[in-house]
């Protein structure tokens, strides 16, 4: 009875979807308030039946209904209670269930936090939402009803969720990613919004930035987890393997990225408009072109879901309807005019500039490498993969560009920037990291020609970052009050600077410096890298809740002294009778140890043994926690909050709604 | 005119579109290698298993046999591999291996984990020899005749369908022929 009456929640949600995102556009562009009235609460009951199917289906997870066939096939009795829990999005009708109810969350958040807007841009904001619900809606209910069932033969036990995904890591990465992907989907539709009432201006920017940073952190993080739980679980100790999916979580936060740059020269200075606002869509088209990726099964992945045609073409359509119906809307009503603001060849508007050219160059080299495959396939060439010598040779010196760039770029001044002065200012961020750039490699064990750049590129960033701090917080007052007196918003580019520097620190060490050796052991072996000793011990038998394990004891030392003692196990999930590689860590802020148990070799006294030892692999997600963090400083800086407490005024005066913020004294 | 400008993306957007849509369901003919009928360009690779080994064109002398492109980085070569080993094991279909643009160890461990149907694997780090090829990325399978003559080149994976259709009528003619 339950499901059905999810079902049914989800068909009511698409009838106030449907409503939504209607009745308030017709309101707004009427002029008729009582109707765009109406989208605050039609967004409200949106989420509402959406919340009420999502914990239909929760429940028939962890009560063991089997006789709903997406829970037969991605949960087990056996099942751990948290892993049925993440197993709603285990599987593909699931997890869309999911990106609905992220994309329903996102929509009320925007009714709740926007109410300071003009009420006829909220409506229209909205309503652009609700189509977008609209169309998913319509996806889950004709292609991926999670709640069909399986009657009358009711299967005694579910085939078990796929063991790569029984881990700590899946249970947050996907609601993570989520939240990045869809959270675009709220700048996008500021971007159509203001495309249909024809006034893009700073005020536009200024209402999309806070959501398009928080869509941005959370990305972030997503990606970051999703890298790390790769790491340890896929058992081979890569981080990142340009894999189809993972570039499809790429694109829209490299698009997300220049988006966010773009918007705060819209908003600071009133140029790049119609440019940002086609970042925008772009940004949101390649969220959904992710999602078509991953779901339509036209790639081959680690992470691809179980597919069939109908659900890929849908998605294809929808797909192609938005982008075709904004990039019309655009051409039509994106402002053409030039404007009439002047900025010189040094300015941080150029910089700025300069920074979405590469981001954007770096989005269509991963672009190209997903879809070259896909693209060939269609033409009938065949299914093939680029692979990873293409990306490093290609997105590398891109990343390398940005950070020279952007080092350069935090001291720019907006108009114009003295050239001189800025050279002035480079002098001692260059001839530090060159220092670094030698020094680093050649202690890590020899010079390498990638090495170099990238520690170059890295100490140049986050050198130039703490230059820009000293500069800015010089105060008559003394350095504290100086520092103080800086914005959170600043702070927030600090991090995000900050974040980028570590990644690639971390990213250039550990692929130039990381140690990998294949080695054939029987207990009481030992092998060495550099001066540390993995001794194996023994192996045993190990019984989990739902598998049973051969576990591996690994004592590592160094010089005699125990560093610690590790315990890789090869594990067989009794139901799917599949076979998982769980390595043994050892994580430290700057290396890990990291021992995988591979095949046994000659009849199971011996066994292929993979030990690594990864400097600063930690700095990679390190690094994605700091952008995070940054973004959060970002959009808890004064003038979001200022506007919370002048909103009660603006609700008494509550007049025309056009009452906007006066300007406010950002970071220089 | 500015305006007109602004239809650009739209443009770009409809064009990519319809490029896409026009291909689907063309002849999959459209990738034949310049190299059909002609002898495999000369080469000198070590082989996976043996660092000073040098091999030559020779490998292919004497019977037809499969020349599989593949690399660890490739994860439709990971679909692929099992419907090799069935051909190495079931059918005694010869292969000879081209491991491309890859590093040594992560290649052995893949053929240790997964068996190796392949009769002897070129080791080809710089994609040097998958350049002469023509290879456009793995995997790639290429029929070549006992004179060492290219005759056939499949691009993507091969599984039981595109064997038994494809490349098993060639296979067996030239076998025959040989």
């Amino acid at each position: 009875m339950v499901p059905e009456f999810g079902h049914f929640a989800l068909i009511l949600a698409l009838a106030l979807a449907v409503l939504l995102s209607s009745v308030p556009l017709a309101g707004a562009l009427t002029g008729r308030s009582a109707l765009q009235g109406f989208a605050r609460p039609l967004a409200t009951g949106q989420f509402v039946f959406i919340a009420i199917a999502f914990m239909a289906l929760t429940r028939a997870f962890l009560l063991d209904d089997f006789s709903v066939a997406y829970v037969a096939n991605n949960s087990n009795s056996l099942l751990p209670w948290y892993y049925k829990f993440s197993a709603v999005w285990g599987g593909h009708e699931g997890s869309l269930l999911l990106w609905i109810l992220v994309l329903s969350g996102w929509t009320l958040a925007v009714a709740i936090f926007s109410r300071r807007l003009p009420a006829d841009l909220l409506a229209q904001v909205l309503s652009v939402m609700g189509m977008v619900n609209v169309g998913f809606l319509l996806f889950i209910l004709l292609t991926s009803n999670p709640f069909e069932r399986l009657l009358p033969n009711v299967p005694a036990d579910g085939t078990d969720l796929n063991p790569l995904l029984q881990d700590v890591g899946l249970i947050i990465h996907p609601p993570m990613l989520y939240m990045g992907y869809v959270g675009f989907s709220v700048a996008f539709a500021f971007a159509i919004a203001a495309l249909m009432r024809g006034r893009l201006d700073s005020a536009w920017a200024r209402w999309t930035r806070p959501w398009t940073t928080v869509a941005w952190c959370f990305l972030s993080l997503g990606i970051a987890l999703g890298s790390w739980w790769a790491y340890y679980e896929l058992g081979w100790g890569g981080w990142w393997f340009w894999d189809p999916v993972e570039n499809a979580s790429f694109l829209p936060w490299l698009a997300g990225t220049a988006l966010m740059h773009s918007l705060a020269v819209t908003e600071k200075r009133g140029v790049f408009k119609s440019w940002t606002v086609l970042l925008a869509i772009l940004t949101f088209s390649l969220s959904l072109l992710g999602t078509f990726l991953v779901r339509s099964g036209v790639l081959t992945s680690v992470h691809a879901f179980a597919s069939d045609p109908t659900r890929g073409q849908f998605i294809l359509a929808l797909l192609g309807i938005t982008i075709v119906a904004s990039l019309t809307l655009y051409g039509f009503r994106a402002p053409a005019v030039h404007t009439r603001v002047r900025y010189g060849a040094l300015s941080r508007e150029v910089f700025l500039l300069m920074n979405n050219v590469l981001l954007m160059a770096a989005m269509l080299v991963v672009l190209v490498g997903t879809l070259y495959p896909l693209v060939l396939d269609y033409l009938g060439g065949g299914t093939l993969s680029v692979g990873e010598p293409y990306f490093n040779l290609t997105f590398s010196p891109l990343a390398v560009a940005v950070a020279l760039m952007l080092g350069a770029g935090v001291f720019s001044r907006w108009k114009r920037t003295d050239g001189g002065w800025l050279g002035r200012q480079l002098l001692w961020p260059a001839a530090v990291s060159l220092l670094i750039a030698v020094i680093v490699p050649l202690w890590l064990g020899g010079f390498e020609p990638w090495a170099f750049v990238g520690c170059f590129a890295a100490s140049w960033v986050l050198v130039a970052t703490v230059r820009d701090i000293w500069g800015k917080s010089a105060s008559r007052h003394g350095r504290m009050h100086g520092l103080r007196r800086l914005t959170r918003s600043y702070y927030g580019m600090v991090f995000g600077h900050l974040g980028m520097a570590v990644v690639m620190a971390g990213a250039t060490v550990v692929s130039n410096y990381g140690v990998e050796r294949d080695v054939r052991m029987t207990p009481g072996d030992q092998a060495r890298i550099g001066d540390l000793t993995f001794r194996f011990e023994s192996i045993g038998d190990r019984e989990g809740p739902n598998y049973t394990a051969q576990q591996g004891v690994f004592e590592v030392r160094e010089e005699g002294r125990l560093v610690t003692t590790l315990y890789p196990e090869k594990r067989i999930y009794n139901v799917q009778r599949s076979v998982m590689t769980e390595a043994g860590i050892d994580a430290g802020l700057f290396r890990d140890l990291f021992v995988a148990l591979g095949e046994p070799v000659n009849g199971a006294s011996a066994w292929a043994v993979r030990i690594q030892h990864k400097p600063l692999v930690r700095w990679l997600w390190l690094g994605a926690i700091f952008m995070a963090f940054g973004g959060g400083l970002a959009i808890s800086d004064k003038r979001y909050r200022l506007r919370r407490r002048e909103r009660k005024e603006t609700d008494r005066q509550n007049a025309s709604g056009v009452g906007e913020p006066a300007a406010e004294g950002g970071p220089g | 005119m500015r305006r007109l400008y602004l239809f650009i993306p739209l443009a770009l957007a409809v064009a990519l579109g319809v490029v896409l849509a026009s291909g689907i369901g063309r002849d999959t003919s459209s990738l034949d290698s310049a190299l059909i009928g002609e002898p495999v360009p000369a080469f000198e690779l070590a082989t996976l298993s043996d660092p000073d080994g040098a091999r030559t064109p020779d490998v292919f002398r004497g019977q037809t046999q499969l020349l599989n492109v593949w690399g660890t980085w490739c994860p439709s070569c990971r679909v692929e591999h099992p419907e090799l080993m069935r051909l190495a094991d079931e059918k005694g279909i010869p292969i000879v291996g081209l491991n491309y643009k890859d590093n040594r160890d992560a290649a052995l461990k893949w053929l240790e984990e997964r068996g190796d149907p392949y009769s002897v694997t070129l080791f080809d780090p710089q994609g040097a020899f998958g350049f002469d090829l023509g290879v456009y990325g793995a995997p790639e399978t290429y029929i070549i005749d006992a004179e060492g003559i290219v005759r056939y080149r499949h691009v993507g994976v091969v599984n039981e369908q595109v064997w038994r259709e494809t490349l098993a009528p060639v296979f067996e003619q030239y076998r025959q022929e040989g």
